[in-house]
């Protein structure tokens, strides 16, 4: 039996523009088998922010409306995005819409660059966030972790930063570690949430573990063979990450080191004289 | 261009969510009901501009216009 260990224990709670959240896994809703996979994926993480989207509807379909009556049930937060934009416009009009929408004044931030690698367009990304928090919206950025681009969002008015892990969707885990704890070391005042390219419950436990304020994945959870145990085993991930780096980890050596105290070993005095 | 009840003796010839249309549609909120979309949760667009819905009535559309109509998707 694990000793529960309240949420003090992790340091501050993650608090994305004032907003405090229990759940530092945030979990994308596209690709399920089904709605209620999805469903019971978000219930049985006890994930507190889902990603959104929206796309052309026609006349007299249903499919909108019966997937927001189902998030809403859920009782999370809703973060829309403006996947699939390609330049600043576009995002600043997806991101009026999803506001009316879904209700909510905070926007996942994506202008995209490049079709393979589905890399941010920083130009564009750094325009539109000016562009949108003027006009009142709390921005969640999805970028890199260029730093001149970093320091650009938050001079527009972001005040969380979402770094890539790897390209959405390739499931390989942290691609640039290095860069990620330079930026981590960077911005120690600012929530940052590692967004997209993680595949394995240990990679969120990895950037979990160098400090990031939290975690946002989809296909990971979505594709997985059972999503629902999936959604539980990246929830304690994130959670054993966050713990332990609350807890402060030891620092690599070159040397081996005995753990075992050496003084008083039995036959020391023997080995000394063969 | 006179609207009686949003509607016009002209057709215009528009693209909606991508496909050529024709409609009598003077407004954005008439169109809507043109289309079908009643009392659906979407959210508007005109050419490349967002029209909230309190505005749609008072849009007006002309010819060549491209309108976005949306709703909530899943996402990641």
């Amino acid at each position: 039996m694990i000793m529960d260990l309240d949420a003090a224990a992790t340091g501050s709670p993650f608090a994305p523009y004032g907003t405090p959240v229990r759940s530092r896994l945030l979990l994308g809703t596209a690709q399920y088998p089904s709605p209620q996979v999805l469903s019971d994926a978000i219930r049985t993480a006890d994930v507190s922010i889902v990603t959104v989207s929206l796309r052309r509807e026609a006349a007299r379909a249903k499919g909108g409306e019966r997937f927001w009556d189902m998030i809403r049930g859920l009782g999370v937060h809703v973060l829309p995005n403006t996947a699939g934009c390609r330049t600043p416009k576009e995002a600043v009009t997806t991101a009026q819409m999803a506001r009316e929408l879904f209700g909510t004044d905070w926007i996942k931030l994506e202008v995209i660059a490049n079709d393979d690698t589905l890399q941010p367009d920083l130009f564009g990304l750094v325009e539109a966030a000016g562009t949108l928090a003027r006009d009142g919206f709390k921005v969640f950025p999805y970028t890199t972790e260029d730093l001149g681009a970093a320091e650009r969002l938050l001079a527009a008015g972001c005040e969380v930063l979402m770094p890539w892990g790897a390209p959405i969707g390739t499931g390989r885990g942290l691609a640039n570690p290095y860069a990620l704890r330079t930026m981590r070391a960077y911005f120690p005042g600012v929530p940052l949430v590692v967004d997209a390219g993680m595949g394995a419950p240990s990679h969120a436990a990895q950037a979990m573990e160098m400090g990031y304020d939290a975690v946002l994945l989809n296909t990971a959870v979505a594709k997985a063979g059972d999503p629902i145990r999936m959604a539980a085993a990246f929830a304690r991930a994130v959670e054993a990450g966050r713990l332990a780096y609350a807890a402060g980890l030891m620092e690599a050596r070159d040397m081996a080191s005995p753990s075992t105290p050496v003084a008083g070993t039995p036959f020391f005095d023997l080995d000394l004289k063969a | 261009m006179t609207a009686v009840a949003g509607r016009t003796d002209v057709r215009l010839e528009i693209v909606v969510n991508g496909e050529p249309r024709e409609a009598r549609a003077a407004t954005l909120a008439a169109l809507l009901d043109e289309l079908g979309y009643g009392d659906q949760r979407v959210a508007t667009a005109i050419n490349g501009d967002f029209v909230p819905e309190r505005a749609r009535p008072g849009t007006t559309l002309r010819t060549g216009d491209h309108v976005e109509v949306v709703a909530p998707r899943q996402g990641g």
